[in-house]
């Protein structure tokens, strides 16, 4: 198949769930009384410069969030539990770099490894579950997703520092606070100086997968589960691990925002993240560049959204449907686009193997 | 006296498959009250026609006759409307369910799902001999009571005609008798039995009539009465054998791979492999010839690292390999192409160069330490395409684009590199066209002349007799014969496969 | 059958007894009395129905994570169409917008063989959006609804037996050992019971019946279990797998119902909490049966209520699960499993210690016992667990031979 062909068929799976749910959203909003003319062009002004760099912040965030999951999916695993991963590596990191045991950099860094244990730990659970005991790491990560989130409720009332009505973890002292970048007014706020993290993660993910030994196993594995049994690759092995690093980077999703101006583990802390890169990691075909594009367009819609109650009376939460569909869109697409791409080829390498006139008979 | 109508008539039945010819000009007819046993090697094309006349396949060429009428079947539900049924190898079961469940299911019309048909089961279990319980889940069954249940399934629905693939392959002796008494039975009560088989002495003990299948075609048909064992064999594998190659022995002294008394249990505790010594010499190529199913996938799987035998110990050059894993095993020098290339040998979805890495992603030129060495690797898999004559566009091309005999091709070139000293080739051109076939080989033969060990696994006699320089046969797990290729006949090597001297 | 029905009669009266123990050692009244439980069984209706949505959808193959977004759904449905027509038509219309989304899965998984887990995470999210904007257009605009809520709504009748109610309440109140706890249920059962909760119970049995003993239920069955066979054998598996899907998402959207209409006083976005996931639990929990998702449902459903009582019943909560597992321990001893006796009265005893070293218990603590017991169960019970066997397997028409 050309190459052009190719790059078609794989660009026109995101097309068509971009359009669908470009449908849908419209539709939604007529039906439910609003303009979607005015929807579109609130959605697509040009974004205010605090808005902008609200959206530079979150692309980082979820995407870290993404490639989080994409580990996981890559290998046939649902780590359904970033949700309460990233919880428990946020508390417990938040928890210690409040402590001040060190100061500065050191502070950050240790925390940032904190962060990573924790997550891992967590997701070690449902992998260890998996592979003693057979349990579906989709069910256990969702159990454990309201464990972890009850349990750092719980530990969060027992020994936080209450304040008025909310609590939280102890404030980071001003060493700990990196300062971030500020490309406009102060008052605009700054992109974190750890939204860099995402990149990191981002190539360390390529790198992984493209590179690495492992990454190859865990690609293949993810592939045909009996070629990668035959070829030497361990199962079981690849299952904890996997879940482990999925962890790890799930631990460090909400770090740029802790260290970049949250400072505590409490009321500012940001639910939802581990779905959100669930979404996304489906969304971007578990691929660090279409994450990437994806992390991006998620957070361009839910900032811009959050501006549409000035411009127009449609909730932002409009979003969320568009979100969803695309998700749900993209899938499908990306299953009819395969059937009919392997139709092509099937019917290509059938030219190829005509059968020659004359067979030799018995 | 009145002509009687012939159960089943096939005549001229053809059918084709993009690439191969899996049935032409088969003739087979089966009367009215009798059982009819259809013979011939795996590949010979009973299954195909099998499905024919199920009407799960429509034949290009030919017609159906059932009952003296021309018929069209479509679909499974025409072929039991014309009173077909068909009790496949692979049983159709649920075992969630209740004997009950599975019989009425799809047939709720004819007695409901209640007290009425479980009535009908079991009378027809009674006038049979079944002892069938109709409540039981059948998870509980043992295999010769669910052979008994698919059989009730089709009597259920009012089947004449009774088609049995391979039944005999998953039962042992005293089920076997079992089984014949009931198609005695399943006689004289006027149905039509079709048992298809490769045993002959089972054939001979139950057939009224044996119509023998080979190459896709019908060649010939015996007397049970008047037919021996040898006669059956030479009809089903031809009346010659490819004569090997005269090349000198490449033989060596060194034993590269030895197994003593390898036996591997299942959970229920049946021997796949009982006690299985062999030993391949360096230079040497060791054919093992069976009827699949008889341990053959097990023999791989211990040797690979797969399976963990329950006793014995296989030794690989001068260490004790009994317990390695399959990573371990590769890395010191065992090459696997293995039989079903799409679901152990390749990654479907992934380009060539990066199926070169598949199986051996901890060594040069794939790997580097803990990193892909994707140069390497793609440097090699282009050697591997040019040395091997395999044609694809290129080493970026998805390993599913390619042709049976060109992805086969690549394995070997892949399994070959890096010089193993044993190679376990597992029905190496199963389903590949005859050149890809020959080069295949050619490469197996010079590697022999070099010194590799290979362990070669084939249903094809043509393969083990033209490559082998000692013959196995395996039955039940068990090594049962051991031959010359220059000197065997296809009686000796048919009777053994087919178990026919055993008591 | 008498056997079968003779060993729950004994788990009954054993579990009955037990709360009575308890409670006269603790004099935590609270636990068993008819509030408490009345609370947990109408608390138990929505996990039961998503359970239940949980076990059609997973019977015919199909694995629905989206129950969590079809009950959400559910619930948005539920508060609009009350607000308008009433109580049942809201039921009516809150079934009909979990079908809707029970039907995107099913057109993802079915039709286009997208995997389960994928389609239902996708479905979870569209429902939460459509929901939440859904109330945050329509509802502000309604009496008593605000852009999060819309309370004040009808709800369905609530029934009570005059007679029996009364005297039950009264035998209740004496606090005699074993009696009076009996009482207490029955009180439970026939006062100011609703319609909805009944009728919810009556869909369980109703479910059971149809997948056992009709034709539609065992071709549905044959779906899950082997669906070449069936296809084989003449069934439409296609078919069947969409109507149980639907049937599913209809299931999770009356519970929805009973959350927003019995449960709540109304809607409230974000208040399904995780209950279609529980739902799954109790679904595994009961091993894919209705009888076994039926306790699970109501175990979860008192836990959740448990955790809004004085501290002092959660506390007493504690003795009675060591009493449960010390029972289950002699039960596991006696059958033969001797390791796994062991440990679970380990458990057992921790749990006493716990009783009898602390005096309350953090309410978060009661908050994660479904989550923790569905682990428990799936940890330990993974071999007596026996799910559809093509469940969630991916299907297309003609793989069969």
């Amino acid at each position: 198949m050309s190459a052009l062909r190719s790059v078609g068929l794989a660009l026109l799976a995101p097309l068509i769930a971009v359009v669908v749910s470009v449908l849908a959203t419209t539709i939604v909003i007529a039906a439910a009384g609003g303009a979607p003319g005015d929807f579109w062009s609130a959605l697509f002004s040009n974004p205010l410069p605090r808005v902008r760099v609200n959206i530079v912040n979150q692309t980082a965030i979820i995407y870290i969030a993404a490639v989080a999951a994409a580990i996981g999916f890559r290998m046939g695993l649902f780590n359904i539990g970033l949700e309460g991963q990233y919880t428990v590596a946020s508390f417990a990191a938040a928890s210690f770099a409040g402590a001040a045991y060190l100061s500065g950099f050191a502070n950050v860094a240790v925390a940032l490894v904190i962060a990573m244990a924790a997550g891992a730990a967590w997701a070690g659970i449902a992998g260890v579950l998996k592979t003693t005991r057979g349990v579906s790491e989709v069910i256990s990560t969702i159990m454990l997703n309201s464990i972890a989130i009850t349990l750092v409720g719980y530990l969060l009332n027992r020994y936080g520092v209450h304040e008025g009505n909310s609590v939280h973890t102890k404030y980071l002292e001003g060493s700990s606070t990196l300062t971030g970048y500020t490309p406009y007014d102060t008052r605009d706020g700054q992109v974190w100086a750890l939204s860099l993290l995402a990149v990191v993660v981002g190539v360390g993910f390529w790198v992984l997968l493209t590179k690495t030994r492992f990454g190859f196993d865990l690609r293949a594995s993810g592939q045909s589960e009996s070629a990668a049994l035959a070829s030497g690759i361990n199962p079981k092995r690849m299952i904890i691990v996997s879940m482990l690093l999925s962890g790890a980077v799930a631990g460090l999703i909400w770090m740029p925002a802790l260290f970049g101006g949250a400072r505590s583990y409490g009321t500012s802390f940001q639910v939802g993240l581990g779905f959100t890169g669930i979404a996304v990691a489906l969304l971007g075909r578990n691929r660090p560049l279409g994450i990437a594009f994806g992390a991006l367009l998620f957070a361009f819609l839910t900032a811009q959204s959050n501006t549409l109650t000035f411009n127009s009376d449609i909730p932002p939460s409009i979003i969320q449907i568009t979100q969803g569909v695309a998700v749900l869109a993209v899938v499908i697409a990306y299953e009819v686009v395969r059937r009919y791409r392997l139709r092509l080829e099937q019917h290509t390498v059938a030219r190829e193997l005509a059968p020659p006139e004359k067979e030799a008979s018995a | 006296m009145a002509q009687e109508v012939d159960a089943v008539q096939l005549i001229g039945i053809g059918k084709r498959f993009p690439g191969v010819i899996a049935n032409h000009d088969v003739d087979l007819t089966i009367r009215a009250g009798s059982v009819h046993a259809l013979i011939g090697e795996n590949g010979a094309g009973k299954s195909t026609l099998m499905k024919i006349l199920y009407g799960v396949q429509r034949p290009d060429d030919g017609t159906i006759r059932i009952d003296g009428q021309e018929v069209v079947l479509k679909s499974p539900t025409d072929a039991i409307e014309h009173g077909v049924g068909m009790v496949f190898q692979h049983f159709m079961l649920a075992d969630n369910l209740t004997v009950l469940e599975n019989i009425v299911l799809g047939a709720e019309r004819l007695h409901g799902i209640g007290d009425a048909a479980r009535a009908e089961v079991l009378s027809i279990s009674s006038a049979y001999g079944f002892g069938l319980s109709p409540d039981l889940l059948v998870e509980k069954l043992g295999v010769a009571d669910r052979q008994r249940l698919e059989i009730t399934k089709v009597l259920y629905r009012g089947a004449k005609i009774i088609i049995l693939d391979e039944p005999t392959a998953v039962l042992v002796p005293q089920e076997v008798e079992a089984l014949f008494v009931n198609l005695r039975e399943l006689r004289a009560a006027g149905n039509a039995v079709l048992f298809i088989s490769h045993k002959l002495d089972e054939v001979l003990a139950i057939a009224d009539d044996i119509t023998v299948m080979r190459r896709g075609t019908t060649v010939g048909t015996a007397d049970p009465a008047t037919a021996t064992r040898r006669q059956l064999a030479e009809m089903m594998v031809g009346s010659e054998l490819p004569s090997p190659a005269t090349a000198e022995s490449t033989v060596t002294d060194e034993v590269q791979l030895r197994l003593d008394g390898v036996t591997l249990t299942d959970e229920a505790g049946r021997h796949l492999l009982d006690g299985v010594s062999l030993s391949i010499r360096r230079g040497e190529v060791l054919g093992i010839a069976g009827v699949e199913g008889n341990g053959q996938n097990e023999l791989v799987e211990a040797i690979m690292g797969m399976r963990v035998p329950t006793s014995g110990t296989v030794t690989f050059g001068e260490q004790d390999v009994t317990r390695w894993r399959t990573r371990r095993l590769r890395e010191a020098g065992i090459g696997y192409v293995p039989e079903d290339r799409h679901r152990h040998g390749l990654l479907l979805d992934s380009p060539l160069w990066e199926n070169r890495i598949l199986g051996h992603q901890t060594r040069p030129p794939s790997a580097k330490g803990p990193w892909i060495n994707r140069r390497g690797a793609r440097a090699d898999a282009q050697r591997i395409m040019i040395d091997y004559d395999v044609r694809a566009p290129g080493i970026d091309t998805l390993a599913r684009s390619l042709s049976g005999g060109n992805q086969q091709k690549f394995i070997v070139g892949r399994e070959m590199s890096g010089n193993p000293a044993l190679l376990v080739a597992s029905h190496p051109t199963r389903g590949v066209d005859v050149g890809a076939q020959a080069a295949i080989w050619d490469h197996i033969r010079r590697a022999r002349r070099e010194g590799l060990a290979v362990l070669l696994i084939s249903a094809d006699l043509d393969e083990l007799i033209g490559l082998s320089d000692t013959i196995e046969v395996i039955l039940r797990g068990r090594l049962v014969g051991r031959f010359n290729p220059g000197s065997v006949t296809p009686q000796d090597l048919g009777a053994a496969m087919t178990g026919g001297d055993e008591a | 059958m008498s056997r079968f029905s003779r060993s729950w009669m004994l788990v009954a009266v054993g579990i009955i007894a037990a709360f009575s123990v308890v409670r006269l050692v603790t004099g935590a009244d609270q636990i068993s009395s008819t509030g408490t439980l009345r609370a947990a069984l109408v608390a138990a209706c929505p996990i039961l129905m998503a359970g239940l949505g949980g076990l059609w959808a997973e019977r015919a193959g199909v694995v629905n994570i989206g129950l969590e977004g079809q009950m959400i759904l559910g619930t948005w449905g539920a508060a609009f169409f009350t607000y308008h027509y009433g109580p049942w038509v809201g039921v009516v219309g809150a079934a009909l917008l979990g079908a809707l989304g029970g039907l995107l899965h099913a057109i993802a998984t079915v039709t286009f063989g997208v995997d389960h887990i994928v389609s239902g995470v996708a479905i979870n999210l569209i429902g939460a959006g459509a929901a939440t904007f859904l109330a945050e257009a329509i509802f502000p605009d309604l009496e008593g609804g605000g852009p999060r809520q819309l309370i004040g709504l009808d709800t369905p009748t609530k029934i009570t037996i005059p007679g029996v109610s009364d005297a039950a309440l009264a035998i209740a109140d004496k606090h005699w050992f074993f009696v009076s706890d009996l009482a207490a249920f029955v009180g439970a059962l026939t006062t100011g019971m609703s319609t909805l909760v009944i009728a919810i119970f009556l869909a369980v049995a109703l479910s059971a019946w149809v997948l056992w003993r009709t034709r539609f239920g065992l071709r549905l069955r044959s779906c899950g279990e082997n669906p070449q066979a069936a296809e084989t054998l003449g069934v439409d598996v296609y078919r069947y797998k969409y109507v149980a899907v639907l049937i599913s998402g209809a299931c999770a959207g009356i519970g929805g119902a009973s959350l927003a209409l019995v449960s709540s006083s109304g809607f409230n976005t974000g208040q399904t909490g995780g209950r279609g996931y529980i739902g799954l639990a109790s679904m595994i929990f009961g091993n894919w049966t209705p009888g076994g998702l039926l306790s699970g449902a109501v175990l979860f459903g008192y836990t959740d209520v448990l955790r809004l009582r004085d501290s002092h019943a959660v506390h007493a909560l504690l003795l009675l699960v060591a009493i449960g597992l010390l029972a289950y321990a002699a039960l596991r001893y006696w059958r033969g499993q001797r390791r796994l006796a062991l440990v679970v009265a380990a458990a057992g005893a921790a749990f006493l210690l716990w009783f009898s070293l602390t005096d309350t218990v953090p309410r978060e603590f009661t908050s994660m016992t479904p989550y923790l017991t569905t682990l428990l169960v799936l940890a330990l019970g993974a071999q007596r667990l026996r799910m559809p066997a093509a469940d969630g397997k991916p299907y297309r028409k003609g793989s069969a031979g």
